[in-house]
């Protein structure tokens, strides 16, 4: 948790798989609807950018098969997915678990980083606000999506806690810290 | 009870060590005037504001870090952020430049001054001239002394001291040191960063990650071996055929086993470094050392397994407190 890599629970394959084989267009047009309402609703996120604000980066989940491409913008954020990882300003790669861990508050950047779970190329000041950024919006993702499927949010929340408490990955916001 | 100064890099990270109990939380404004001026990190004069409402409505308190050192012909922008963090309900200053310092003994005599790690005060003579002169309450002692100089300057001193127990370390005599200058123009002194991160590329070659900054290669590390940050300190070099790290083997500090000998030093504050680090990482270290400082005032043993836990993994060190010299 602190100065050591904590132990990263492993993205059960169950819940990757159609995320392997759903089409790519469609997945990039739900998460850039889902991202424009955070960043709606967390103005502070590009305020804390600064000057990257508007640069490019390669989210890569390295046991998926398949990479985020964001470019924020206050009311027009863009996430589209690639099979190959594209050009970007930045890219930071690591297990989906450790990057929704960061997301959600369980882990430490730091930590990640130097344990090498953590693999930060091209822009290092870009890649080093958009942690700090994130880290700062206490963000919880599996809060939004329940919130956005809307009636089927009540079915959804309890699920998503669900398969949190049994992979052991974070999917909502933790306080405490998890590891 | 020794009192915990604990770092927040975001208002996130500020919330989190409040929670955790911080007695008091260190933070600075989004710019040049504080020596953490990293990439999405600090707080603007809002978030400030806010942030020191809600210490303050949990019994914390929150010192401003403005302890870089103003250039000549800008002193305007150091002079704003003081007054702005007076405005903003600041229980003190952290300042570095003695003629900021004056400044603000005179201009804002109602602000409680600390003396910053900056100043690198690190003798009886020094820190009383501070006193006499500029009404310093408390100083931020350089991270070179061990515990029984700590005990010889607080005898002959009458403000409070604070000691860095835990985090990152820096290895000169803090202010002092221009080595990030001499590779990228900036420095800690001058501009808050120490090695900046928009001097910093990570290569891949082969099996092997180098870390450079401002196009030289400071460290390389095998796969699998730790990540390293470029920091220049702390870099390993070849030279005349060795290859070595110059200074020390770089470790991070724990000092929490010398908790009872610092209470008994006399030192009134403890402080932890981080203010780069993830709300997650403030609040689980705040919690530890405030369990620990509690353990101490009620003179039980410190409880050990917790803070065992700190530095597991990682290089850690007793830094200077506890040092022979080579
Ligand atoms: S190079 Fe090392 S000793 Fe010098 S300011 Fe940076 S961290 Fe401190």
């Amino acid at each position: 948790m602190f100065g050591h890599a904590p132990e990263i629970p492993v993205f059960p394959g169950a819940m990757t798989a159609p995320l392997r084989l759903a089409p790519l267009a469609p997945m990039g047009v739900a998460l850039t609807l889902v991202a424009r309402r955070l960043i709606a609703r967390h103005p502070g996120l590009i305020a804390r950018l600064g000057e990257h604000g508007d640069k490019r980066f390669a989210i890569d989940p390295t046991d998926l098969p398949l990479t985020l491409l964001m470019h924020p913008h206050p009311t027009h954020t863009r996430i589209t997915l690639y099979r190959r990882p594209p050009e970007a300003d930045a890219r930071i790669a690591g297990p989906l678990a450790g990057l929704l861990g960061l997301v959600h508050g369980a882990y430490d950047g730091d930590a990640l980083f130097f344990s090498r779970d953590l693999v930060i190329e091209g822009d290092t000041s870009a890649a080093l606000a958009l942690r700090n950024a994130i880290d700062d919006a206490e963000l919880d993702l599996g809060a939004e999506i329940a919130a956005l499927a809307g009636p089927f949010g009540a079915v959804l929340a309890p699920l998503i806690a669900a398969m949190q408490r049994v992979s052991g990955v974070a999917l909502t916001r933790v306080e405490g810290g998890m590891a | 009870m020794m009192e915990l100064v604990c770092p927040a890099g975001t208002p996130a990270a500020l919330r989190a060590a409040v929670e955790a109990g911080a007695h008091a939380i260190y933070c600075g404004f989004a710019d040049e005037t504080n020596a953490r001026n990293f990439p999405g990190l600090n707080f603007s004069r809002e978030e400030l504001a806010d942030g020191i409402a809600f210490a303050h409505r949990h019994g914390a308190k929150v010192l401003v870090a403005i302890n870089t050192f103003p250039a000549a012909g800008r002193q305007a922008v150091w002079h704003r952020a003081v007054a702005d963090a007076e405005a903003a309900g600041a229980d003190a200053v952290i300042l570095a430049d003695l003629g900021l310092v004056a400044h603000v003994a005179e201009a804002h005599p109602g602000l409680r001054r600390h003396l910053s790690v900056q100043a690198a005060a690190a003798n009886p003579d020094v820190i009383n001239f501070y006193a006499e002169n500029f009404g310093v309450r408390r100083v931020v002692l350089p991270r070179v002394l061990t515990v029984a100089e700590i005990t010889a300057i607080n005898r002959e001193i009458d403000v409070e001291t604070e000691v860095f127990v835990f985090g990152g370390l820096c290895v000169m005599a803090e202010g002092r040191c221009s080595l990030s200058s001499y590779a990228t123009g900036l420095s800690p002194n001058m501009n808050g960063v120490c090695s900046p991160p928009s001097h910093v590329v990570y290569a891949e070659e082969g099996e092997t990650l180098a870390a450079r900054l401002g196009g030289f290669t400071i460290q390389k590390a095998a796969k699998g071996a730790p990540a390293p940050y470029p920091t220049l300190c702390k870099g390993c070099f070849s030279s005349g055929g060795v290859t070595g790290h110059v200074f020390e083997d770089p470790a991070s500090l724990d000092a929490s086993e010398l908790i009872p000998a610092l209470a008994k030093a006399g030192v009134t504050a403890l402080k932890i470094e981080g203010r780069q680090r993830s709300r997650a990482y403030v609040r689980e270290v705040v919690r530890s050392f405030r369990a620990a400082v509690e353990a101490v005032d009620a003179g039980r043993p410190l409880p050990v397994g917790q803070l065992a836990r700190l530095s597991e993994g990682q290089a850690a060190t007793t830094g200077a407190y506890a040092k022979t010299w080579r």
